[in-house]
């Protein structure tokens, strides 16, 4: 197996994307997706069970696809990469099932990798200077972390998604990743798709506050920040059991109240300044307790992924709060932040680099995959 | 012509069978178990290859099991399959899942002449079908799959896992009350039937059920 640049292919069927992508040590060659999101719309959110036959049926076309694109066969690859959590547990099944016939019927190398670290991997492709699907993108790549696949050392990840929401420390990307703080209840995706609910946007509920936010007052209403109250947080040196923990589930609540006065009292909802106070709430108590772990954990570099990295607010207020915490700011492009298979793909080459042990074709789908796992053992 | 045969509708099975072969069978695995198939399901198949001797390059056709079944469940085999078929660039046929159970019914000395194949559809319901047999022939599929209650089903001999759960309404064949759907008889199945010149159907799971999601009706304004 070649080590230094290995070919290696990931698969990715955590939610609803369908992802194939492939790299060449740091070099992104392709990043396939094929999503089932529209047929998600009419219920306003991700049904798992129409996700899970949508992987199923767009798996074998993504791969032709994507081996179509790197202009590379099977035969070339060094190792394969899967997700094998957290994630939805019917969805993770499809993908790690196909990973493991793949590694079956080539006899190459199977590694099952955390979906949340695969988020932070992908910050370390550096762009394909010899054209093809990777081109166009280097320059943006370049200005993001992975210059020559080195991270920086006192790195940090904010990922904001509809299933997730954390914020991590990266010691070592192929051994040790620590969680420092994550929602105990909603992702703030998940949020942004019930309220934009309530709201009567439609689905995805993240594009269209967004889009309607910035015609609104935010300051209209105030919306609570969850678990911001003293008891939660505790101080830098006893800190409260969920100092650098979100929750949405209140917020939500908040919201649906606020719309039903307004109809109880027979005025008009004001739309747009809900949308904005909401996105306001958000974006404000997501980025200071980030940038409070950030600081407090002397994380110098930070890297925004998931789907949510879209959200022109959050990339605003968390690069304003970063800068003034003397924090860098690394937001990879977009069709990389949210869910894919180069990011697999890119985790994958590491841990190949690296000398790990692929993890076999006998290990389960984890659906609850703690960070601390960033591959699974043999 | 050789064939391999995977089936994860109820427990992960995964069998080789050839035309030239003793019986048809070259070699055959299946657990008990009917919820680890993602874990099960590619080591079974690579030692399945490994003590057969035999690598993708020999084999001619793939055939999975396409239910019905619990769904987590039956798409670990036909994703695992459609994988496998793509990379060794064979050809991939469907079968339903109820088959196997009734062509080891056919096999057995004291098969009814008509008889329903019965597999738990968890939720309280069963997976079913209503096969005929006539002598020296293959079991004829003549009504289903369905998914019912099992005392809705008709009043004939019932076969399979499914029948033994509620023999306290079905006719269950005491012989038959813990069979489940296997690879190794949907193999032979499928084997018999390409020799026949017959067609198979292809790897697009029957489902049976929709995917229980509820479009969220307009929200109650508060008045
Ligand atoms: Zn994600």
């Amino acid at each position: 197996m070649n080590r230094s640049q290995p070919l290696v292919l990931g698969i990715e069927s955590s939610c609803d994307e369908t992802g194939v992508g492939i790299v060449r040590g740091t070099t992104l060659l392709t990043n396939t997706v094929s999503s089932s999101m529209d047929e998600h719309v009419r219920f306003g959110g991700v049904i798992p069970e129409i996700a899970s036959r949508a992987h199923l049926d767009a798996f074998v076309p993504t791969l032709r696809q994507a081996l179509a694109e790197a202009a590379v066969t099977l035969e070339d690859i060094d190792a394969i990469a899967v997700t094998s959590g957290p994630g939805l547990a019917g969805a993770l099944m499809v993908g790690v099932c196909a990973a493991k016939a793949l590694a079956v019927a080539t006899g190459k190398p199977l590694y099952a990798i955390n979906h949340l670290v695969a988020h932070v991997g992908v910050g370390l492709l550096d762009g394909n200077p010899d054209g093809g699907a990777g081109a166009g993108r280097s320059a943006a790549l370049a200005s993001g972390l992975g210059h020559g696949g080195r991270l920086p050392e006192n790195l940090g990840a904010l990922l904001v998604s509809g299933g997730h929401t954390e914020i991590l420390k990266i010691n070592s990307i192929t051994s040790d990743v620590q969680l420092l703080g994550s929602t105990i209840d909603d992702a703030a995706g998940e949020a942004y798709d019930k309220v934009a609910r309530i709201l009567g946007l439609g689905y995805p509920g993240g594009p269209a506050i967004d889009k309607l936010a910035p015609t609104g007052n935010p300051k209209a209403i105030r919306f609570p920040r969850g678990l911001s109250q003293p008891k939660y947080m505790g101080t830098a040196q006893e800190p409260g059991k969920h100092r650098y923990d979100w929750s949405f589930s209140g917020l939500k609540t908040a919201v649906a109240r606020c719309v039903e006065q307004f109809e109880a009292r027979g005025e008009e909802v004001p739309v747009a300044d809900i949308a904005a106070a909401f996105q306001e709430a958000v974006v404000d108590v997501i980025t200071s307790k980030a940038v409070l772990a950030c600081r407090e954990q002397g994380i110098k570099d930070v890297l925004l992924g998931g789907g949510v990295a879209a959200n022109s607010r959050l990339r605003e207020l968390t690069g304003q709060r970063c800068a003034l915490a003397g924090i860098k700011l690394h937001v990879p492009p977009l069709d990389l932040c949210t869910d894919n298979g180069a990011m697999v793909a890119a985790l994958g080459a590491q841990l190949v680099m690296a000398g790990i042990r692929p993890s076999g074709i006998r290990f389960a789908p984890d659906s609850s995959m703690p960070v601390t796992a960033v591959s699974l053992p043999a | 012509m050789l064939i391999l045969a995977i089936d994860t509708s109820a427990v992960a099975s995964a069998a080789l069978v050839s035309d030239d072969a003793l019986e048809g069978v070259v070699a055959s695995f299946s657990t008990e178990d009917t919820r680890s198939h993602a874990e099960v399901l590619a080591p079974g198949i690579e030692d399945l290859l490994a003590s057969a001797g035999v690598t993708g390059r020999d084999i001619d056709a793939i055939v999975t099991g396409v239910g019905p079944g619990p769904f987590t469940g039956l798409r670990s085999g036909i994703a695992t399959a459609r994988t496998l078929a793509f990379v060794w660039d064979k050809p991939l046929y469907g079968l339903m899942s109820l088959d196997a159970v009734a062509l080891e019914v056919a096999e057995s000395t004291d098969a009814a002449a008509e008889f329903l194949v019965v597999t738990d559809a968890r939720r309280k319901e069963v997976y079913w079908a209503r096969y005929s047999l006539a002598e020296g022939q293959l079991p004829q599929l003549e009504d289903g799959p369905h998914v019912s209650f099992a005392a809705d089903l008709p009043d004939l001999p019932a076969y399979g896992a499914g029948a033994g759960l509620y023999s306290d309404v079905l006719r269950a064949d005491p012989g038959f009350s813990n069979e489940q759907p296997d690879a190794l008889y949907l193999g032979q199945f499928a084997l018999a039937r390409l020799a026949a010149g017959a067609q198979l159907l292809d790897s697009t799971p029957l489902y049976l059920r929709e995917s229980d999601a509820q479009v969220p009706g307009p929200r109650k304004r508060a008045l």
